[in-house]
């Protein structure tokens, strides 16, 4: 397993294709949590994937304020099939070009396989890690650890807003 | 390792002796088909321990990619408000191809209930909110797809034929 990026760690800023004409950049979210989920592919074969999962549960992570980003080295076209057939309500980048290079700079990438770990990270609202995580390739984390994070960043969020 | 976070109370669904000494918990999905193949695998489970087995169903309804999961869970919890839980279960699971409203009007009748209170119910989305709360405590828990199973307090990963449930139902039963 890579060793992924831990909490206290700068996220480092990507700017990644959502949509064959649109790029989001990890610094435009700044000021609110971001949830990160790389996952190494789309089109996995079981109902209760763990990108289905995540849209299921994001008016929990929206409670939050967070943003939840999928990421894989899955093509623009291929997340945009993706995204639809599955009904998903939140952006899936596309770490193609140069391939994996977003996952290799947060230590998630397979080498071997050449496809990202099932890695994820809540990113603070100034850019800093806080927490992550990563799952054996095959077994969907689900989203209890990343409930908790969320939690642990509240308190201050809401504390700023006072 | 991934630990129920909401015991099983008297509010759950519990078939089986509810001070039985194992607990089979599953977060499920009517429509999803691996809930649909766990359903007779559960039921061989529950055969195999007999009286030593308490089974809990909680709703996990993937509501986004299943057009039919919410008003089959709302309608099951229906069903469970007049005692009729684990028949309209079953007929759910014996019928998820097909769960369309026409179907859910049918199996209500089927079990003697009023298929226009059930209209009325999904309507006002009188059980909207106790299947929420399953969805909500399922979420904590690290339930992480549909079956997700809980043998006792732990999340039983990978495979979960009958011989993977049996196995872990006795390997729990050795520690208690």
């Amino acid at each position: 397993m890579a060793s992924i990026l831990e909490p206290g760690t700068p996220a480092p800023n990507f700017k990644l294709p959502v949509t064959p004409d649109q790029r989001l950049s990890l610094a435009e979210l700044k000021g609110q949590p971001v949830i990160l989920a790389f996952y190494p592919a789309d089109w996995s074969p079981v109902c209760g994937d763990q990108m289905a999962l995540y849209n299921e549960i994001l008016p929990e992570f929206q409670k939050y304020g967070a943003k939840l980003l999928g990421i894989s080295v899955d093509g623009v076209w291929c997340h945009a099939a993706f995204a639809k057939d599955r009904h998903l309500h939140f952006p899936l980048l596309a770490d193609f070009h140069p391939k994996g290079a977003v996952a290799q700079s947060y230590g998630a990438y397979r080498e071997d396989e050449r496809v990202s770990e099932r890695a994820l990270f809540v990113i603070d609202k100034n850019g800093t890690i806080s927490w992550s995580y990563c799952s054996p390739i095959a077994v969907n984390p689900g989203a209890d650890g990343i409930l908790e994070a969320l939690e642990e960043l509240a308190p201050r969020a809401e504390a700023s807003h006072r | 390792m991934a630990t129920l976070k909401v015991p099983v109370a008297p509010e759950d669904h519990i078939q089986g002796d509810p001070n039985a000494e194992l607990t089979l918990l599953e977060y499920g999905d009517y429509e999803c088909p691996h809930c649909g193949r766990a359903y007779g695998i559960v039921k061989q489970v529950q055969k195999q321990f007999g009286r030593r087995l308490r089974f809990v169903f909680r709703n996990f309804p993937l509501a986004q990619i299943h057009a039919h999961a919410q008003t089959a869970a709302e309608t099951a919890e229906f069903a469970g408000a007049h005692g009729r839980f684990w028949e309209m279960h079953d007929l759910l699971f014996e019928n998820q191809d097909r769960l369309g409203l026409p179907m859910l009007f049918a199996l209500t009748e089927e079990l003697g209930l009023d298929p226009q209170a059930l209209r009325d119910a999904l309507t006002a989305g009188e059980f909207e909110p106790r299947v929420r709360r399953d969805f909500l405590s399922s979420v904590r828990s690290g339930v992480n797809g549909t079956p997700t199973f809980f043998v006792g307090e732990h999340r039983h990963d990978g495979p979960w034929e009958f011989e993977d449930l049996v196995t872990a139902l006795e390997a729990r039963r050795a520690l208690v």
